[in-house]
C-alpha cells in the first residue's frame, strides 16, 4: 500500500537568517526535495531610479552608493563613466591608477563577504566568516583613510576622485598586500580540501554553459561555468589595458567551482594592485569640471565588471543640471533568473547553498 | 561524499583553528579602548564658521537631501551679509560631503565626532548657535582641509596593530 | 549479585551498595538526587560558559567577559534573561503536546544521571544492568523533541522534527554495537564495573575503532555539529524549539548542553577511563576529563560546515553501521583467543586494522543522493 503524500509550500520569508537582506522564496516541497520556487522581490524597493531625476550629477553619486552597498567603489565608478562618457570628459592619469586600485580592493572586500557568508550558509559557525571579516576590516581601514566613510565612500567625481591619497596610503598598502596573500593562503588550508564542503558543493547547483549565456549571466558564476567572458579583458575600460592579470574559470559549475573562482579572483587583484602601484603617476586627481555639470543631450551606457559581475549604467539626458533618466542593469536580479532551474531537485539546504553561491546584494535586486 | 584524503581536509582545518586559540584576538573593548578614526572621517555633525560665510547658500543647493536650511537677510554689518537661520537636520543628513566640497569660502568643515545620537528626532535639528567653529567645542574633520588633517592624531590601522601569529611563528 | 567474569580482566570484589552510609539507603538517594541535580546545572552552566570563550579565540575574538571578572557570571544572566522573557505562544499550537514536550525532553537526561559514576562506586544506583539502562532511557528525549516540533502548528519545525527522529532512530545503532565491543571486554553492563575494569589500559586503546565510532554516532545522536542540521539555524531558523521562548526555551537549552554533558561523560567512563588517575581526586580527574572531551567537541563545531541529511543518513548506514559490526567481530575473536594478561598485543593490532578498514571503506562508498528528478 503505498503512502499518499503531497507537496506543501513552504514560504521562506523576508526575514531569514540566511537569505542575504529581504528575498522571499514560496519554495514547493515534496518531503524535503524542492519542487518549485517562486521568488518574490521588492522588499528593498526605494525608488533610486526616479530619485536619480531629481539631483544633480554630482547628487547623484552618494545614491549609486546605497546600491550594491557591499562594493559602493564599483558603483560609483559606473556612473561616474557613464557620465564622462556622455559629456566627453577626460580623466587624468593619477585619477585612473587611484579607480583602479579602489576597484580592485573593493573587489577583494566583496568577495571576502561573499565566501563568508557562503560557509555561514553551510553551517560553519561563523568561523570562516570572521576570519574573512578581519581582513575585510583592514581594507576598510584604507578606504577610511582616504575619504572618511566606511561603507559608503562617495570617492568618485565626475573627473577624477574627489581627494588625493594621504601619504601613509602606500606604506599601509604595502603591508595589506602581504597580510592578505597570507590570510587567502590560510583560508585555502582551512577549507580547500574539507570533505564535507566538498560533499556539500561539488556537484551540486550545476549551471551549464549554454544556460548561463542565454540567461544574461555575468560575473564569477558565469566564469565558473566555464565562460572566460571578463569585461577588464574583453572590453577594457579605464586604464586595464595596461595590466597582467588571468580570469579564473571554472569547469564545472557546481558551488565549489564558484567559491574557487572567487578566491582565485582575489588573487588575481592583488597582483593588479602590485602592478597598479608601481605605475602610479602623479598629477592632479581631478579634472576641471563645473560643480553643475550639463552634459549635452543624448545617451550614454557604460559597464564594469563589478564584483558580483557586469554592472552597467544607461544615461539619457537633456542638457539640464540633473539626469532626465538613469537606469541601472541590475547585476544580481538578472543573476537570480536562472535560480530556478539550478535549484530543483535538490534538498532544502542545497536551495540555501546554491543561493549563497550566487552571491547577490538585495540593494541591487530591488534599487 | 568520498572521504578522497581520508578526513585529512578536515585535520588541516582543525589546526588552523587550533592556531588562532593562541593568538591576540582582533577585539577593542569600545567605551574603554577607542580607536583613533580616520583623520578625513566625515563625521555625524557640521563645523559652520560665521566669519568666513557670506550666505550665497551654494551648500543647501548642492545638498542632495535638502538638509541645509539657510536665510540671509540683505542687512549689511561689517560689509557683511548677515545670516539669520541657518540650520541642519541631522536626521536627513548622509554625511556625504557634498556641501563641504563645494563651499566656495572655506566655510563649512565636517565634524570629528560621530557618537552623536540623540533620543528624540527633534533633537537632531541644529541651528547656527551649535555649530558654530568659534565655540571651541567643536572639533573639525580634515576632509577636504589638509592643513586640520596634520593637527589630528593619526589613524589606527588594523594592519599595522595586532600580530597574527602565535607565539612560536 | 553475580558478576560474570570474562577471565581477561580481574575485577576483584563486586561492589554492592556501600555499607557504611549513615541512615541507609534512602538517605544515599536523597543526597545523590540532589548532587545529581547540581552537578548536571553548573557542569551545564560551565560547558556553556567554556564553549562560549573557545569559541569566541577561534574566531580570533574574546568571548563574553563584562558580565563579572573574566564573564563568569555570563551563564547565570543568560539564565535570568531566559526566564524573565515572555513566553509568547502561536494560537494554534497543539497544547498538550506543546506543553509536554519540553518536560519530556528533559527528564530523560537527568534520570540517566543516576548510574554516572562520579568517583568509585559514588553514584545513585549501582545497577548491573548500567549501560542498557543508559541506551534504553536516551530514546526517550526524542520523543520529546518530535513532540515539540509537531506541537508547533510550523512547517519549519515538523522538518526538523522529520530529520531528528529519522537521524536518532538510525544513529542508535552504531552507538550500541560500539559499546558491545567494550562490554565484551568488561563482562559486566554495571558502568562502574566498566570503569574499575581499565585498570592497565584506557579502553580507547583497545578499541579505537569503537572510540572513532561512538564519538561521532553519539555527536549525531545529540545533534551537535557537524550534525546539527536537527536544529540548523541557518536553513530552518531554529529547527524545533523555533516557537518556544522563555522557560521553555530554557528547557530545550538544558536538554541539548545536558546531553552534549552526557556524551562527554559516557565517553569518559566508556573509554577514558572514569575517574582514574594519579594525584587528584578521583572526582576531580573525572571533570577533568569531560572537559576534554567537551574540548574536543567545541573545536569540531567551530571549524567544520555541516553535512545533509541524506549524507547524514548514509554516513550511519553505509559507513559506521559495517565499521561497527566488524569491530565488534574483531574484539569478539581477540576476547576468545588471547590469554588474559596480554591485553597490551590488541592495542597495536587494533590501530593497524583501524587505519586499514578507515582506508579501505573511505574509497569504497558514496555518500548522498544526488539530483532527484523531480
Amino acid at each position: 500500500m503505498a503512502i499518499k503524500t503531497e507537496p506543501f509550500v513552504l514560504n521562506l520569508g523576508p526575514v531569514h537568517p540566511s537569505t542575504h537582506g529581504v528575498y522571499r522564496m514560496r519554495v514547493t516541497l515534496d518531503g524535503e526535495v524542492v519542487v518549485d520556487i517562486e521568488p518574490v522581490v521588492g522588499y528593498l524597493h526605494r525608488g533610486i531610479e526616479k530619485l536619480a531625476e531629481e539631483r544633480t550629477y554630482t547628487g547623484v553619486i552618494p545614491l549609486t552608493d546605497r546600491l550594491d552597498y557591499i562594493s559602493s567603489m564599483s558603483n560609483n565608478l559606473a556612473y561616474v563613466l557613464a557620465v564622462e562618457k556622455l559629456a566627453g570628459i577626460k580623466v587624468p592619469e593619477r585619477a585612473e591608477y587611484l579607480r583602479v586600485i579602489m576597484a580592485e580592493l573593493q573587489r577583494i572586500c566583496n568577495h571576502l563577504i561573499a565566501v563568508g557568508s557562503f560557509f555561514n550558509d553551510c553551517g560553519a559557525y561563523f568561523t570562516p566568516f570572521l576570519h574573512m571579516y578581519r581582513e575585510r576590516e583592514k581594507i576598510i581601514d584604507l578606504f577610511e583613510m582616504v575619504c572618511g566613510q566606511r561603507l559608503t565612500y562617495n570617492y568618485m567625481r565626475i573627473g577624477g576622485v574627489s581627494q588625493d591619497i594621504p601619504e601613509e596610503f602606500l606604506p599601509a598598502l604595502e603591508k595589506l598586500l602581504e597580510q592578505i596573500h597570507r590570510s587567502v593562503d590560510e583560508f585555502d588550508l582551512f577549507l580547500k580540501e574539507n570533505e564535507i564542503l566538498l560533499a556539500r558543493s561539488r556537484g551540486v547547483g550545476i549551471l551549464t554553459k549554454e544556460k548561463a549565456i542565454n540567461c544574461s549571466i555575468t560575473g564569477p558564476v558565469l566564469r565558473a561555468s566555464g565562460v572566460g567572458w571578463d569585461l577588464r579583458k574583453a572590453d577594457p575600460y579605464s586604464v586595464y589595458d595596461r595590466f597582467e592579470f588571468d580570469i579564473p574559470t571554472g569547469s564545472a559549475g557546481d558551488c565549489y567551482d564558484r567559491y574557487r573562482v572567487r578566491i582565485e579572483e582575489m588573487r588575481q587583484s592583488l597582483r593588479i594592485i602590485e602592478q597598479a602601484v608601481k605605475q602610479l603617476p602623479s598629477g592632479p586627481v581631478k579634472a576641471e569640471v563645473p560643480h553643475l555639470v550639463r552634459p549635452p543631450a543624448g545617451d550614454a551606457y557604460a559597464h564594469i565588471e563589478s564584483p558580483k559581475g557586469e554592472l552597467a549604467v544607461y544615461l539619457v539626458s537633456d542638457n539640464s543640471i540633473a539626469p532626465y533618466r538613469c537606469h541601472i542593469r541590475p547585476t544580481s536580479l538578472l543573476n537570480l533568473s536562472a535560480l530556478r532551474d539550478m535549484v530543483i531537485g535538490w534538498k532544502i539546504a542545497d536551495l540555501i547553498i546554491i543561493f549563497g553561491s550566487i552571491d547577490i546584494c538585495l540593494g541591487e535586486v530591488d534599487r | 561524499m568520498k572521504f578522497e584524503r581520508y578526513g585529512l581536509g578536515i585535520g588541516k582545518g582543525l589546526t588552523v583553528t587550533l592556531k588562532h586559540l593562541f593568538r591576540h584576538p582582533t577585539v577593542s573593548q569600545y567605551p574603554e579602548q577607542r580607536l583613533h578614526t580616520s583623520r578625513r572621517i566625515r563625521g555625524n555633525e557640521l563645523v559652520w564658521d560665521r566669519q568666513k560665510c557670506t550666505g550665497c547658500a551654494t551648500c543647501a543647493k548642492t545638498c542632495p537631501q535638502g538638509a541645509i536650511e539657510i536665510i540671509t537677510s540683505t542687512d549689511l554689518v561689517e560689509n557683511k551679509y548677515v545670516v539669520e537661520k541657518y540650520q541642519v537636520d541631522f536626521g536627513y543628513c548622509i554625511q556625504c560631503g557634498l556641501c563641504v566640497e563645494v563651499c566656495p569660502y572655506g566655510a563649512l568643515f565636517m565634524g570629528y565626532a560621530y557618537e552623536r545620537a540623540q533620543y528624540r528626532r527633534s533633537e537632531l535639528v541644529e541651528n547656527k548657535e551649535d555649530m558654530m567653529l568659534e565655540s571651541g567645542k567643536k572639533q573639525p574633520s580634515g576632509y577636504f582641509y589638509p592643513e586640520i588633517a596634520a593637527k589630528l592624531p593619526r589613524q589606527t590601522l588594523l594592519v599595522e596593530k595586532i600580530t597574527e601569529e602565535a607565539p612560536w611563528e | 549479585m553475580a558478576i560474570a567474569n570474562s577471565g581477561l580482566i580481574n575485577l576483584g570484589n563486586p561492589q554492592t551498595l556501600p555499607p557504611d552510609w549513615p541512615g541507609g539507603f534512602w538517605w544515599h538517594w536523597v543526597l545523590f538526587t540532589i548532587v545529581i541535580i547540581a552537578v548536571v546545572i553548573v557542569m551545564v552552566m560551565a560547558f556553556i560558559y567554556m564553549a562560549r570563550r573557545q569559541i569566541g579565540r577561534m574566531q580570533s575574538r574574546v568571548g563574553p567577559n563584562r558580565t563579572g571578572p573574566f564573564g563568569l557570571i555570563q551563564p547565570i544572566a543568560d539564565v535570568l534573561k531566559v526566564l524573565l522573557k515572555e513566553g509568547i505562544e502561536p494560537a494554534n499550537v497543539d497544547k498538550p503536546v506543546y506543553w509536554l514536550a519540553p518536560i519530556v525532553a528533559l527528564v530523560p537526561v537527568f534520570v540517566i544521571f543516576a548510574v554516572v559514576p562520579f568517583t568509585d562506586g559514588g553514584m545513585l544506583a549501582d545497577l548491573n544492568i548500567g549501560i542498557l539502562y543508559v541506551v534504553a532511557i536516551s530514546s526517550i528525549s526524542t520523543v520529546g523533541i518530535f513532540m515539540a516540533g509537531w506541537g508547533s502548528s510550523n512547517k519549519f519545525s515538523l522538518i526538523s522534527a522529520m530529520r531528528v527522529v529519522a537521524a536518532v532512530v538510525s544513529y542508535e545503532i552504531p552507538v550500541v554495537l560500539s559499546i558491545a565491543g567494550v562490554l565484551l571486554l568488561v563482562g559486566s553492563l554495571s558502568m562502574n564495573d566498566i570503569v574499575l575494569a581499565q585498570q592497565d589500559t584506557p579502553f580507547i586503546l583497545l578499541q579505537p575503532l569503537g572510540f572513532i565510532i561512538f564519538f561521532i554516532a553519539g555527536l549525531a545522536e545529540i545533534s551537535r555539529s557537524p550534525f546539527d542540521l536537527l536544529e540548523a539555524d541557518s536553513e530552518i531558523v531554529a529547527g524545533f524549539h523555533t516557537e518556544y521562548s522563555g522557560i521553555k526555551f530554557a528547557l530545550f537549552y538544558l536538554v541539548e548542553y545536558g546531553e552534549a554533558f552526557l556524551l562527554s561523560c559516557l565517553i569518559t567512563t566508556l573509554y577514558l577511563g572514569g575517574w582514574r588517575g594519579p594525584a587528584l581526586p578521583e572526582w576531580l580527574w573525572f571533570i577533568v576529563k569531560a572537559v576534554l572531551v567537551w574540548f574536543v567537541m567545541v573545536w569540531l563545531w567551530a571549524t567544520l560546515p555541516r553535512v545533509r541529511i541524506d549524507q547524514l543518513m548514509a554516513l550511519a548506514w553505509k559507513f559506521l553501521l559495517p565499521l561497527a559490526l566488524i569491530n565488534l567481530l574483531i574484539t569478539a575473536l581477540q576476547v576468545l583467543a588471547l590469554p588474559e594478561g596480554s591485553l597490551w598485543i590488541m592495542i597495536p593490532i587494533n590501530f593497524a586494522l583501524t587505519a586499514v578498514l578507515i582506508l579501505v571503506w573511505s574509497k569504497l562508498f558514496k555518500l548522498g543522493w544526488g539530483r532527484v528528478e523531480v
